[in-house]
Parts: C-alpha cells; structure tokens; sequence
C-alpha cells in the first residue's frame, strides 16, 4: 500500500540536514549515506549520493527523473547472477 | 462496421464486449463508456447508429488513452525506469519480474518458454 499523502514522502532527517548544509556552504561532495529508505525529493536533485547497498557504496548521481523513487533502489544489493554464454539475459544494456 | 480508435471493428458481439477490443479498454471502461453515451450493454455492434458510434468515438477521444498512445506511455514509463538506473529498469532490462516475485521456478511470463540447458541427461 502506498503511504498516506498527509505525511508527505519519508526521508530521514539527518539526511536532509546534510544536503542543506552543502546546499549553505556549495559543498558539492560526495554525501556518504546508509539511508536507502529514503525519498528523492526535489532538494537533492544535482547531488550525488555513496549510497550503502550492505557492502559498498554505490555513488548515486541524482536527477530530477529519480524524483519520488528511493535511494535504495539505485544502489543493487545483489550480485547478479548468470551461466557463462547464456545469450537470453545480456539483452540490450 | 464501426471503426473506433484507429484500427478496431469487432463485428457481432455486445458492445460490451466489442470495445474491449480496443487495447486500453477493458469490462470496467467500455461499461463507463457506454453508460456516458446511454448506450444499452446488449447493442450489437451491427446494430449501432452511426450517432452512437460518433458518441462513442468522442468520449474515447476525449477521455481515454487507448491503443497507440497508451503503448507509448507505457513504453516511455519502462524506459525512464531504465535510464534512472532503478532496480525496478534493471529488473525490465533483464527481462526479469519486475515486482519481487521468485524466479527460481515459474516466472515463465517474463522469461519467456524454457531454455533447455544442455549437459544433462545421459544413461
């Protein structure tokens, strides 16, 4: 079920406070951040995000189509896996 | 013979049943769309007036997305998907469920028939 519109999209606040703060000081680093449950929302179009995926970070650069989907869903936590010369799941990339 | 959105003219059958013919359109619309028109559930698509037809017609156009565009808007939906890079294009890209359903059996919609893997089977 989709969350209620009242609350408005979910994201955790230290994270949010990070963003202004390199938003205040033009610090455009790398914002390093195990929250993958949070929200893209607007402010953090133009950043890019080290976001945890349980092993590594996986730098995230987000756009403004990423808008309203989560940071997790950028950062794979599984290893894919395949058979050697299996044709039918390398398809267009 | 009626001819709505483009290409479609179910011929014979309830009008209920001949609009969802037109991709887009299932039970639910046609049965919207008829009411708006006041058109009975029963009409044979034969049997319809060319005014019915033309109601029909304008309340499509105005107020579905059907056939072409609808494929396009799916199509273009699936693609942002992929060009953002989510787990959910990755999964489409695959050609994967895209939904978290298992895949270690079934899921044969999306992968399509069976590959044999060869190697096996010997006395």
């Amino acid at each position: 079920m989709a969350r209620s519109l009242k609350k408005g999209p979910y994201i955790e606040e230290k994270l949010l406070k990070k963003v202004r703060n390199a938003e205040a000081t033009g610090n455009r680093a790398v914002i390093k951040t195990w929250s993958r449950r949070s929200t893209v929302v607007p402010e953090l179009v133009g950043f890019t995000f080290a976001v945890h995926n349980g092993k590594k970070f996986i730098p995230v650069y987000v756009t403004e189509d990423m808008v309203g989907h989560k940071l997790g869903e950028f950062a794979p936590t599984r290893t894919f896996f395949s058979h050697a010369g299996d044709k039918k799941t390398r398809v267009k990339k | 013979m009626a001819r709505i959105a483009g290409v479609d003219l179910p011929k014979n059958k309830r009008m209920e049943i001949a609009l969802t013919y037109i991709y887009g359109i299932g039970r639910a619309k046609a049965r919207t769309i008829l009411e708006q028109a006041s058109i009975s559930y029963d009409t044979k698509t034969d049997a319809l007036l060319d005014e019915q037809i033309a109601a029909i017609r304008n309340i499509i156009d105005k107020e579905q997305k059907v056939e072409g565009d609808l494929r396009r808007e799916i199509a273009m939906s699936v693609k942002r998907l992929m060009d953002i890079g989510s787990y959910r294009g990755l999964r489409h890209r695959k050609g994967l469920p895209v939904r978290g359903q298992r895949t270690g059996t079934n899921a044969r919609t999306r992968k399509g028939p069976r590959r044999a893997v060869g190697g096996r089977k010997k006395k």
